[in-house]
Parts: C-alpha cells; sequence; structure tokens
C-alpha cells in the first residue's frame, strides 16, 4: 500500500508541501485548500496528512471512497455527495474541507508534496 | 461489515416491463425543473385527483416568514384546503408533505426529513407526522416547497414527478403490488433510468391495511446502495396513510436529479460545513458512551426505561419485566447488520435507521420470504412488544415488517393490541368476540393474525383498525364492559394512541403526551428523560417551563425538514458539566449548530430565541386548528388515568411500598389500615389534581386560557391574528377580550375609508409608474392591519396597470372572501357579547 511517509523531525516548517499540493490541485497556493498541514508545537513541526487506513471508506453512505490498486484512498467526486461524515470520523483528522469545495479532499499520495520538500522530510513509501 | 457482502433478499422486480406497459395515463403535466435558492424554490404543487388538474401555487415572503415550511406550510395549506365541517374522507381532505427550507443538505445529520399533513381519520384534526426517506428532498430538487393531494381518484392511480424531465402524471398502475415493501421495489426499478440512477428515485405507499383501518401509515422509500434494495421510513402517526388510500393513491414516485452537497444553494456552504463536521466529530468520540445510536438506534432506551419503571408492559400497567432483556439493545445488536452507513438521508452520521437483513417471514402472504426490515426502533420494541408482554424478538421484527408493508402505524397498533390483550385479561373480550383469535399476554401469533385480519378487511383486525377510542365505546355499547373502566384503561388523547412510555410517575411527561396538539405522541414533548433519569426538571416552574419550550423548540424540526434526534442523542462531551441541568438539557451548543444551519441556507440571520418565536407562530396556529375542527379546549387535554395513577389493585399492589410512601409524604395522611381502595382513591384525587395545577401553569406560560384558548394577546404576539383565526377563537373568550377586538374593529371601520382613499392613490401613482411613498404605505398598512390576503390584492394593484381579466376575477374573489370574514368575525363578535363570560373549567 502506497503512503506519504513523514519525518517530522526534519521539518523546517517552511510548508512548501502545503503550497505544492494546493497549487498541484486547485491552482491556488492556499494552505485551506492543502491535503498536507503542517503545524508548530513546541518541540517542533507537526505533520497532518492521511496515512490511508480505510476508516473513511466504511462510513461513506454512496460508496465514493474506495482503495486503487495501490491501496491509496481515492474519492469519487461524481458518487461523493459532500456530507462530509468522513471528515468527522477521520481517525487523524487528515480529510479535508473547504468552503469553496462541494466535496471533501485528501492525500491522495501523488508525491508532489514530497519533491517540493528541501529538507526531505516526506517520501512515498510502501506499507 | 464484510465490504464485500451480498445481500440475499426475495426479489419482485420480475415482469416490471410488463407492468409498467399496462400503466394508461390519464393527466399529464408539463413544469420547468428547478432547484431552490437559499432552501426555497418558492412554489409548491397542488393536485387535485376528482378533476385531475394541476396547480402551481407561488410561495411569497409573507408565508415562509409565517410559517417557515414543513409542517408550517402543511398545516397552512390544510386550513385553506377545509371547512370547519369536512370529516377526514371527504374529497377536500388534503395531504401535504413539505420538506422545509433546511431539509436535503448532506452536511448535518437528519436533515433529510418531510413533513406530512392532514386532516386525521383517527382524531378529526390535524395531524403531523415527520418522515425520513428521500421523497422529500427529491421533491424539492425537482422544484416544489410542498405537494398538495386534493380530491379522489375515480379508480387506484399513482402519481409521477420527474424533476429531471419536468413532468407530472397521473398514471393507472393495475398490477404493481399495494403492499410497501414491493410497491417501492417495483416503481423505484421502473422509474430510474439505470442502476447508478436508483438512487434518485423516491416513492410514497400506504398498504393493505391502511385502507382497512384509521391508522394507516405512509413509506418512504431510499434506495441503500450497500444493500442494494429499497428500503421504508415510515409517517406513521394519525393515519395519513388511511386517507392516501381512500384518495385512490397507490402510490407517489418522486425521480430527482443527482444529489449533490449545496443543491439548496445555500447562502453560506462553509457555515453548514462547519457545523456539520463538528457533530460528525462528535458521533465518531462520544456515540460508544452516549447512546450507542450507531449501533442499536432508539432501542438503547428500553434497558433505561425498565430500569426506572418507565418501559411500558401490558397495556401500561407495569414499568418493567424481567423478560426485557430480551427485547432490549444486548439483543438488537445481534440482529441489526453492524458496521454500515444506516442514515435515512446522505450524511447522518447518526445512523440510527438499523436494519434486520435477510429476515425470513413466518406468517401471512409473505410467508418464507426473506426482507430486510427497518428497525425495530424503541417505540415498536416497545409497543408491539413489551406493552403486550411480547418478549421475543423475532415476533417483534414480524409485526413490525407486516405493519411496515401493510401500511400500519406500529405505534398506534402497539397501545391497541395491549389494550385488547387486557381486555382479554379482564374478561371483557372472549373468543367469541375476538372470533376466535386467543389475545392473552404474550401471543405473538395472535397479534400477527390480527394484523393479517387488517390487512384482509375481516374479522376482529376490523375493529382493532378503529383504534382505541373507537373500542371504548364500541365495547361498552355491546355490554361487553364498563365505559368508565375502558376509558380509564385506553390509552388515547383526542383520539390518538398514546405513545410507548409509562407515563404514572413523570408528571411532566403527562402533560407532554396530553398537552400537545395533536394527541399523545412523544416527538413533541418527550420530557420523561429529563423528568425521571435525570432529574432536570424538579420543581413544578421548571416542569410548565419544560412544557412551553419543548414542545415550541421541537415544533422547529418539523419547519424545516429535521429529525430530533441528533439534537440531544448526542451531547458535547463537556455539556453536562458545563451548564445548569435546565440549559443543559437544552444542549445550547447543537442549538447554535441550528441556528448556524438555518441561518447558512436561507441568509437570515436568527438568534436561538427566534428559533422559538418561529415555532410558536405555528404551534399556537395549530391549536385554534384544532379548536376550529371541534376540539382545543380543556377537556380534550385530558389523559385517561391509566396514564396517571394505578387503575387497578394490581397495579397499585406492583408498588404497594412507592403508593404508601406517597400517601404519607405527598399527601400527609397515614397509610396505616387503609385498605388499598381507599390509597388508590386518595392517590387518584391527588394525581388529578395536580395535573389540573399544571394544565393551569402550562396554559398561562403558553398564553392560553384556562380554558386552553390562545387569547388575542398571543395571537398577536405571533402575528397570526388573521381574521379567521380570530373568528374561530371569538367564541371561547372572555367579554373583555371580546370587546377589545369589537372596538379595534370599529377602528378598522373608520379607518377604512381613508384606507381605500390611499389605495386609490397608490393605484394612481402606480399607473404613472410611480413607486407610492414608503412611509406612507406602511402607515397606512399600521394604522388599518388589512388581511394578508388584502395587502396581496393591493400590491397586485401597485403592480398591473392594466390588470387583466384574471387579475380582476382574482381580485374580487379576495374581496368576497374579505368581506365574508368580516363578517363572520362581526357575528363571532355579537355572539360572544351576548352569552356569559368562561368560567374556569377543571375538567
Amino acid at each position: 500500500m502506497k503512503y506519504l511517509k513523514t519525518n517530522p523531525s526534519l521539518c523546517k516548517g517552511i510548508k512548501a508541501c502545503e503550497k505544492s499540493c494546493s497549487k498541484a490541485f486547485f491552482k491556488v497556493e492556499d494552505p485551506g485548500k492543502s491535503a498536507i498541514r503542517v503545524k508548530q508545537t513546541d518541540s517542533g513541526f507537526e505533520i497532518n496528512v492521511c496515512n490511508q487506513c480505510g476508516e473513511c471508506i466504511a462510513v461513506c453512505p454512496v460508496l465514493a471512497l474506495k482503495r486503487n490498486s495501490q491501496g491509496v484512498v481515492m474519492l469519487d467526486k461524481k458518487l461523493c455527495v459532500g456530507c462530509l461524515m468522513c471528515v468527522g470520523y477521520c481517525p487523524t483528522l487528515s480529510m479535508r474541507t473547504h468552503p469553496d469545495q462541494r466535496e471533501p479532499f485528501k492525500c491522495v499520495a501523488c508525491g508532489i508534496c514530497a519533491r517540493a520538500c528541501p529538507e526531505k522530510a516526506l517520501e512515498i513509501a510502501e506499507r | 461489515m464484510d465490504e464485500n457482502k451480498v445481500f440475499e433478499y426475495t426479489r419482485y422486480t420480475e415482469g416490471i416491463e410488463t407492468m409498467k406497459a399496462a400503466h394508461k395515463v390519464l393527466a399529464e403535466y408539463v413544469f420547468t425543473p428547478s432547484l431552490p435558492q437559499k432552501g426555497y424554490n418558492n412554489r409548491s404543487l397542488h393536485i387535485d385527483l376528482s378533476t385531475l388538474k394541476f396547480t402551481e401555487k407561488k410561495i411569497g415572503e409573507d408565508m415562509k416568514k409565517t410559517f417557515t415550511g414543513g409542517r408550517g406550510f402543511g398545516l397552512k395549506y390544510l386550513w385553506d384546503a377545509i371547512k370547519p365541517t369536512t370529516k377526514w374522507n371527504d374529497p377536500e381532505n388534503d395531504i401535504i408533505i413539505s420538506p422545509g427550507p433546511i431539509c436535503g443538505i448532506t452536511q448535518y445529520p437528519g436533515a433529510g426529513k418531510s413533513l406530512v399533513v392532514a386532516l386525521s381519520p383517527i382524531t378529526n384534526i390535524p395531524i403531523d407526522s415527520n418522515v425520513g426517506g428521500y421523497f422529500g428532498p427529491l421533491l424539492k430538487f425537482s422544484g416544489f416547497d410542498a405537494l398538495e393531494i386534493q380530491g379522489k381518484a375515480k379508480e387506484d392511480v399513482i402519481v409521477v414527478i420527474d424533476g429531471v424531465k419536468g413532468k407530472v402524471t397521473i398514471e393507472t398502475a393495475p398490477r404493481e403490488s399495494l403492499d410497501s415493501h414491493v410497491a417501492a421495489e417495483q416503481f423505484t426499478h421502473q422509474y430510474a433510468s439505470d442502476e447508478a440512477d436508483l438512487r434518485n428515485v423516491s416513492v410514497v405507499s400506504a398498504g393493505a391495511a391502511a385502507a382497512h383501518s384509521l391508522i394507516g401509515c405512509l413509506n418512504f422509500s431510499y434506495y441503500d446502495m450497500r444493500r442494494k434494495v429499497t428500503r421504508l421510513k415510515q409517517a406513521g402517526r394519525g393515519g395519513i396513510g388511511t386517507v392516501f388510500r381512500d384518495k385512490g393513491l397507490k402510490a407517489l414516485v418522486v425521480h430527482g436529479p443527482q444529489v449533490k452537497g449545496d443543491m439548496n444553494h445555500p447562502a453560506d456552504l462553509g457555515r453548514i460545513q462547519r457545523a456539520g463536521v463538528k457533530l460528525h466529530k462528535e458521533m465518531h468520540d462520544f456515540d460508544d458512551k452516549m447512546c450507542t445510536m450507531r449501533k442499536v438506534g432508539t432501542t438503547n432506551i428500553v434497558s433505561v426505561m425498565d430500569a426506572y419503571d418507565l418501559l411500558p408492559v401490558m397495556n401500561f400497567q407495569y414499568g418493567s419485566h424481567p423478560d426485557t432483556k430480551n427485547i432490549d439493545k444486548t439483543t438488537w445488536i445481534k440482529q441489526f447488520t453492524q458496521g454500515i452507513p444506516d442514515g435515512c438521508w446522505y450524511g447522518c452520521s447518526m445512523a440510527c435507521a438499523h436494519g434486520v437483513d435477510e429476515f425470513a417471514l413466518r406468517t401471512g402472504p409473505y410467508k418464507g420470504h426473506k426482507v430486510v426490515v427497518d428497525g425495530p426502533e424503541y417505540e415498536t420494541a416497545a409497543g408491539c412488544g413489551s406493552n403486550c408482554g411480547i418478549f421475543d424478538p423475532l415476533w417483534v421484527i414480524e409485526c413490525n415488517f407486516y405493519c411496515d408493508t401493510y401500511g400500519i402505524d406500529t405505534i398506534s397498533f402497539g397501545t391497541i393490541t395491549g389494550f385488547i390483550m387486557e381486555c382479554w385479561q379482564r374478561g371483557i373480550l372472549t373468543p367469541e368476540r375476538t372470533g376466535g383469535l386467543d389475545m392473552s399476554w404474550g401471543k405473538g401469533e395472535s397479534q400477527l393474525e390480527l394484523m393479517h385480519q387488517m390487512a384482509r378487511g375481516e374479522g376482529f383486525g376490523l375493529i382493532a383498525g378503529q383504534g382505541v377510542q373507537r373500542m371504548k365505546k364500541i365495547f361498552s355499547d355491546q355490554g361487553w364492559g364498563d365505559y368508565a373502566f375502558l376509558n380509564d384503561i385506553g390509552l388515547e388523547g383526542k383520539g390518538l394512541e398514546q405513545s410507548e412510555y409509562m407515563s404514572k410517575e413523570s408528571l411532566a411527561q403527562q402533560g407532554g403526551y396530553y398537552l400537545t396538539n395533536k394527541g399523545p405522541q412523544h416527538d413533541e414533548a418527550w420530557v420523561i428523560f429529563m423528568d425521571m433519569v435525570n432529574n432536570q426538571i424538579p420543581s413544578f416552574e421548571d416542569k410548565a417551563e419544560a412544557l412551553y419550550y419543548f414542545p415550541m423548540f421541537r415544533t422547529w424540526f418539523g419547519l424545516n425538514g429535521l429529525c430530533k434526534l441528533p439534537w440531544n442523542d448526542i451531547e458535547p462531551g463537556d455539556n453536562r458539566t458545563k451548564n445548569a441541568p435546565m440549559d443543559a438539557a437544552k444542549v445550547p451548543e447543537h442549538v447554535q449548530n441550528y441556528v448556524d444551519l438555518f441561518s447558512g441556507v436561507t441568509g437570515r440571520e436568527i438568534t436561538k430565541e427566534e428559533i422559538i418565536k418561529m415555532s410558536e407562530r405555528v404551534y399556537q396556529f395549530q391549536r385554534v386548528f384544532d379548536l376550529r375542527m371541534g376540539k382545543g379546549t380543556r377537556k380534550y387535554d385530558q389523559p385517561p388515568y391509566r396514564a396517571m395513577g394505578p387503575v387497578t389493585r394490581e397495579e397499585y399492589e406492583s408498588r404497594q411500598e412507592r403508593y404508601d410512601k406517597q400517601v404519607k409524604e405527598w399527601m400527609n395522611i397515614d397509610p396505616a389500615g387503609k385498605s388499598i381502595e381507599e390509597k388508590m382513591a386518595l392517590h387518584r384525587k391527588y394525581r388529578e389534581d395536580r395535573y389540573q395545577k399544571l394544565v393551569d401553569a402550562v396554559y398561562r406560560r403558553r398564553g392560553w386560557t384556562s380554558n386552553g384558548i390562545p387569547t388575542l394577546e398571543t395571537l398577536k404576539r405571533n402575528g397570526i391574528d388573521f381574521p379567521e383565526v380570530v373568528a374561530t377563537v371569538l367564541p371561547h373568550l372572555s367579554e373583555a377580550e371580546v370587546k377589545e377586538v369589537r372596538t379595534a374593529y370599529v377602528a378598522t371601520k373608520k379607518a377604512e375609508p381613508k384606507e381605500n382613499k390611499k389605495s386609490k392613490i397608490k393605484k394612481k401613482a402606480s399607473a404613472k409608474n410611480l413607486k407610492p411613498k414608503t412611509k406612507n404605505k406602511k402607515a397606512a398598512v399600521k394604522k388599518t392591519k388589512p388581511s394578508p390576503k388584502k395587502v396581496k390584492t393591493i400590491k397586485k394593484i401597485q403592480v398591473k396597470k392594466k390588470p387583466a381579466k384574471k387579475v380582476i376575477a382574482k381580485k374580487k374573489a379576495a374581496t368576497r372572501i374579505i368581506r365574508k370574514i368580516k363578517a363572520k368575525v362581526k357575528k363571532a363578535v355579537k355572539k360572544a357579547a351576548a352569552r356569559k363570560p368562561v368560567k374556569n373549567s377543571k375538567k
């Protein structure tokens, strides 16, 4: 199963990942529209992103969430009714929503953010 | 649940192409489909089945402001449709289905509800019933905020609303089944364009038993994508299914567009999303620690009610039973399929619509079929189970299934069967009188046979279907039992069977049941938990306040298309520690969610207080409506004594220690040496007096006279002092109030010529394309207070340069109506002035 592996100890908080993610999927540099989020804490930085656990699949009433052949949890926008149950039920709070968006969005382990991170705090891995 | 699980059910789709080919279109209407803007389409669809005519009605700002939607629209349309003399089976009786402005959002749990309103066959007053399923939202996304069905078809018909093509048809459908689980499947598959489209079709149907009883329910379907089967939710109460069948309706079908998260075109989607995610998160974090709704739904309270002696057992004689464990959540968690999103509209993370899957039926025409059963929910488990002494879950499930598919209200049926079984216990009913049915406690098979008789329209089932109130009279008229005793043990109010809580020890719940507009029903004032379990309303004043606030608050859900359960069946984790008991009961954070939802959808900023104001307008209107139909006074708000205290010796003995203690502590009388009959008499007097004091307090709080009539001040405060409404209450008001109306009427008469003059000026100005001065316009309206219809007429005059013939005719009709109303008010004033003031009636 493909997923985005994080190494927060290497993170310097420049948030290149957030910018590249929102740019890639929403054509804007808006941290609110990024599937990955970096937060400063007392001890350094926290990186929050989907670990592809798949708990959201079970709560979706319209079967809009499924794993693809690489094990990544994908949202089918055509089927999605925007109920956001997956957002409330995500155990790591990594399913995102934005007022401009009808449907929620999530990390699809595309690796764009990993390539944008100069510190190598992110990488696409297999589990 | 295993994601790849394939459910096995009996299917009913064979030959549906042939069935559909047999349809004959009797009438067709073309309309422009639309999506709501800020929650409203601003139009409704009226269908007359007698004349096969369709009419679109505009919904203006006044209508929205006064009645909001849902139950409010239903009551207003019903008021306009019927006369005080109308009976339930007259063609003018109107079935209104209205979803409300918030209905159809997908982000917040329980936002797919519709309100169904009609004149009830069982109570002869308006009934409103709240129901899930997809019909309401899909109707709204087809272009209508309400559907009204009047008239009677000459033969059985279906009405099909296609919100994609913009077409409504009335068709014959001679070959499809009448029973709901079959009809829903057949019509859904007929009108969906392909498999993916199945979820965009919803069917409303009743069933075979609805036609032979007065307690028929409506089933609203939805397609369950995981089970690949149509499922049903019920508008259960008050016999609307009976009205539906009486009109010759076999089904209503709606085919709407594919649902998305912004179909209401809300004013602020982000605000709705934030409220929704917050509640989904609470469900995720707290449901397992609170009500376990996601696992067992409302059945979670069966064991709680039993523990607090509040579960109805054997016709509400007792409050608990050793076998309750067989029908409590420990059983249902095994019977219900777990791990499946079971909401009755998209986005319901509360997911209480649990189903028993692949259930093999043991009786009746579907014996051997494998079906999905919706529920049982608490009310069904308690009503059809413990209240009948039935503690076998399989009989409860079977009863639930047949009630649904035959179109019968499980609550009324449970209370009816409990009453019949007690009549059997006491020798009032015998095998000769029931046609051989053994109606002993716990006989599940007999209960089912009674239900099948109802569906076949034969035997004792026909009598049972008349409901508890009529059975009391039938049995006593036959000389089978004493009317006073039958009246004491038959749990109904205003003709409606009581829902399933044993209220003897909860004064607040007695009021919650019997001070309702439509009859003893938990959805308006379910305060037993607050009163008896959480002890949140200990004082008398607290109870009266609760019986003001909660009925008003809960009314709001029905105005907006919402389910009440997500309000307090889940709470923020710190709700109880952060708030005082009475405030905690209101769940302030969730009330704020509703403020956000309403304002987020409609763009109209409201406050928490405005929720109560919006509701009260409709609530008071409904009370006057009851009065208009011949009820709505104090004598109709009285419970049968079984709801208040022990009727029989064995009931007293079952709680003797407690009752003796109450004699000592409440009445300051030493119970020693007194017979049980003497102590029962003391209790009866004490409890009946106490109830009357509660009634006085609640009436005062609600702004009603001591006879339960909304005062003129109350009507004015709520902006519903329309001439017809005032005319309805006048004959019941005191001389002082009548005098007040007379003075106002005389003032109106005096002001009339001036107003007419101003109207003429405005008309002239309008003809010249000039806007009348706002200040003057306001002053004229304020001074003369013309009726909303009159205001509408004035506006029309302002807008049209040269009124078309139709407008002139409408104007003339409006003038005629105004004249009629004025005459009615004048007559009522005269009549009321001539009689003595109303005395303080105590029963």
